[in-house]
């Protein structure tokens, strides 16, 4: 009998090469997916060293960084900025030399890389999952081994089908506890960051597990594993059980028929056994568990809505705090934002957006709030929330409803803060600039920018109703 | 890749916790697709007083003269020493590029975000992980201006050039080994050829939907 084993560790074994004559281990890739900023100079690579691409069907592209909200019936054309430009058309002549499958900036189904892989059931459970982008750690909630590279390690992805991966440590993270109405996915990973801090996952692949868990949709598990690394952990991983069946079952690219079976009995074993060794554990009871909302400029700067801002424990905190325009002490219900941005891999899929509308549906965005904008997470997001009519809620209410992409998230695009502007955002990082240069964000869930927006100040999304 | 073996230089200290690759390098500056040129802009948003634009010259712009690169005696420095989780966020390995373009060959902190370092790794740059209280106290000399280090990977010593103490670190021995040698990581992977294409045999009969061709299937209804 082998001797029990985590998730990670059964993923890494199924993956494992061997190793290097250096000594490091190498892991065998099975999904690829690139985007237009961190690839090119790794098919540059690539080709100034004459090298064929490994497996062709590994791969998949799409543009989402960089590419407008708006004018998107103009195609390229509506692409105003000259180096987006360059990088997007790459990305297209990359993939059309090497015959990859490119959703590119005319699909239907183009969209943020972590929304479209698990949508199209191009991200399975089992599988071994890279991307050049942090925020792979979300296709993690499939049960798969999924982690951000940088662009060197793209280039060698390609190459190889191989990535150099040396054993993480484990860590799980117990999630109990029925949260109120209105408390979400977010709200847990935002206080799960504010215990351990932005670097307490580093070196771990971290599990989430427990009865909270168990009882999520899989598009709330994605925005737990989404932020695991923001909690220091590159990979972040969710147990297969039957609603991770259910989510990926008909998917355009799952397995079918016989396959389908077959997949099915091997996805059962997809989970840590009994009497796993974990090498650290953290329990957060989520029962009683406040909306939470980020006050200063790294994620794990966060507090509940019903809290005041805290004194400042360190200059990094001190910087923080004037960055952000605020003084410890303030309530973070007196906080008021003029721009709310619901988009980006954490909250831009068709739950989140459901949620959101419940919370604006028949009222109006407040006075003060200068933008407000939903940003679906993809072709096929837009247009199932368009089929329940969840655009025109929005835009009743006063919101602009905008094409797919990444947006706001990080501001690469036409959509960024101004200096000064003060931002709810349903994104991942309250980095200084991160929206746009001088631009301050508040970290929240759906429910929470949403009401932001109609109320003009952070409320507390359990005291609505209706919000769930 | 350029080797690692030895290398004196000038430390700058950054008093400053997390330090993202969002600030190493800001996103405007990610639109390009080459590796280099990015050095201009490392830090860009502490750096300069303005918003910077990929378009612009940056001698033209106006620079922060508080911040530490700025500083007279700083600009020149080639080890920068920072707090906690340096290069926390993003995978954008421009960071790492941009830190290299500036000139800065080694980076000492109290920890680093992971992906940062693995990619530090790949091209070159030194990650030096030392304890909190080390590290504020190589910070507290490096403040007075005009303090170097001599960083021997050979002998995993630190040494301080202007007087001072000799300290080991430690650093995995695999990623020395490669920072040592400048080794190319994907000619190094190559050579395991067919371990990789048993591994390849091996998944696809275990999990053979992984392997099912993208490109000939129908869209499904
Ligand atoms: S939405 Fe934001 S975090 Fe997600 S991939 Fe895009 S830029 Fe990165």
């Amino acid at each position: 009998m082998n001797s029990p084993r985590t998730l990670y560790d059964k993923l890494f074994e199924s993956h494992w090469i061997g190793e290097r004559s250096d000594g490091s281990s190498l892991i065998y890739i099975d999904r690829h997916l690139l985007h237009e900023v961190t690839s090119p100079q790794a098919f540059a690579g690539l080709h100034a060293a004459g090298r064929p691409l490994w497996r062709r069907d590994a791969n998949v592209a799409t543009a989402d960084h960089n590419v407008p909200t708006t004018d998107r019936d103009r195609g390229l054309d509506g692409i105003d900025d000259a180096g987006a430009l360059i990088q997007v058309k790459t990305l297209d002549e990359n993939c059309a030399r090497h015959d990859i499958l490119h959703y590119g900036i005319d699909s239907e189904l183009q969209g943020i890389v972590h929304i479209i892989g698990p949508e199209l059931g191009l991200s399975l459970p089992g599988m071994s999952l890279v991307c050049g982008d942090s925020h792979t750690s979300t296709h993690g909630a499939l049960a798969i081994l999924a982690q951000g590279i940088g662009t060197s390690e793209v280039e060698h992805v390609l190459a190889t089908q191989s990535l150099v991966h040396n054993r993480l440590k484990n860590l799980q993270v117990h999630l109990s506890g029925t949260p109120a109405a209105g408390v979400s996915a977010k709200d847990m990973i935002l206080a799960l960051i504010r215990r351990i801090g932005t670097a307490g996952g580093s070196g771990h692949a971290m599990e989430f597990a427990g009865p909270t868990v168990e009882a999520l949709s899989i598009e709330a598990r994605m925005t737990l594993c989404n932020m695991a690394i923001e909690a220091g952990s590159r990979i972040g991983l969710v147990a297969f059980d039957a609603t991770t069946r259910d989510y990926v079952e008909h998917r355009r690219f799952a397995p079918r028929g016989e396959s389908w079976e077959r997949a099915l009995e091997y996805w059962e074993g997809l989970h840590s056994d009994a009497g796993a060794h974990f090498d650290r554990t953290v329990e957060l009871d989520v029962g009683a568990l406040p909306p939470q909302v980020s006050w200063g400029t790294s994620p794990e700067m966060v507090c509940g809505i019903d809290e005041s801002i805290p004194e400042p424990e360190s200059p990094t905190q001190e910087r923080a705090l004037e960055y952000m325009d605020l003084k410890p002490g303030a309530r973070l219900s007196d906080i008021r934002p003029n721009k709310v941005f619901i988009g980006s891999c954490t909250n831009a899929r068709i739950e989140d957006l459901r949620t959101a509308a419940e919370v604006v549906q028949g009222s109006r965005v407040a006075e003060g709030i200068d933008l407000a904008m939903v940003v679906p997470g993809s072709g096929s997001v837009d247009a199932q929330a368009r089929s329940e009519g969840l655009d025109r809620v929005f835009t009743e209410a006063g919101f602009e409803w905008r094409a797919p992409g990444c947006s706001m998230c990080l501001g690469m695009n036409p959509d960024s803060l101004a200096p000064q502007d003060r931002c709810a955002s349903t994104s991942n990082r309250n980095f200084e600039g991160r929206q746009g240069y001088g631009g301050r964000t508040h970290l929240v869930s759906p429910a929470m920018a949403a009401a932001a927006a109609i109320h003009g100040r952070f409320v507390d999304v359990r005291e609505l109703g209706g919000a769930s | 890749m350029q080797p690692f073996e030895r290398h004196e230089g000038l430390t700058a200290p950054l008093r400053q916790d997390h330090v993202d690759t969002d600030q190493i390098i800001p996103k405007q500056f990610l639109k390009s697709i080459e590796r280099s040129g990015f050095g201009a802009n490392l830090f860009d948003s502490w750096r300069y007083l303005d918003e910077g634009r990929s378009d612009q010259r940056h001698t033209q712009r106006a620079i922060n003269p508080d911040f530490i690169l700025n500083r007279p005696g700083f600009a020149e420095a080639s080890i920068l020493i920072a707090g906690v989780n340096f290069g926390c966020g993003s995978s954008r390995e421009h960071a790492v590029w941009a830190l290299l373009d500036y000139g800065i060959r080694v980076v000492i902190a109290a920890s680093f975000g992971d992906i940062f370092r693995q990619n530090a790794n790949n091209n070159g740059l030194l990650t030096i992980a030392l304890p909190e209280d080390v590290v504020q106290e190589l910070m507290q000399h490096s403040e007075a201006g005009g303090h170097r280090l001599g960083v021997d990977l050979q002998s995993c010593l630190i040494e301080e050039l202007s007087g001072g103490d000799t300290r080991e670190f430690a650093i995995d021995p695999i990623a020395r080994q490669k920072l040592l040698q400048g080794l190319d990581d994907i000619g190094l992977s190559l050579l395991e050829r067919s371990a990789i294409e048993a591994c390849e045999q091996r998944r696809c009969s275990t999990e053979p939907w992984v392997f099912a061709p993208l490109q000939d299937r129908e869209p499904s209804p």
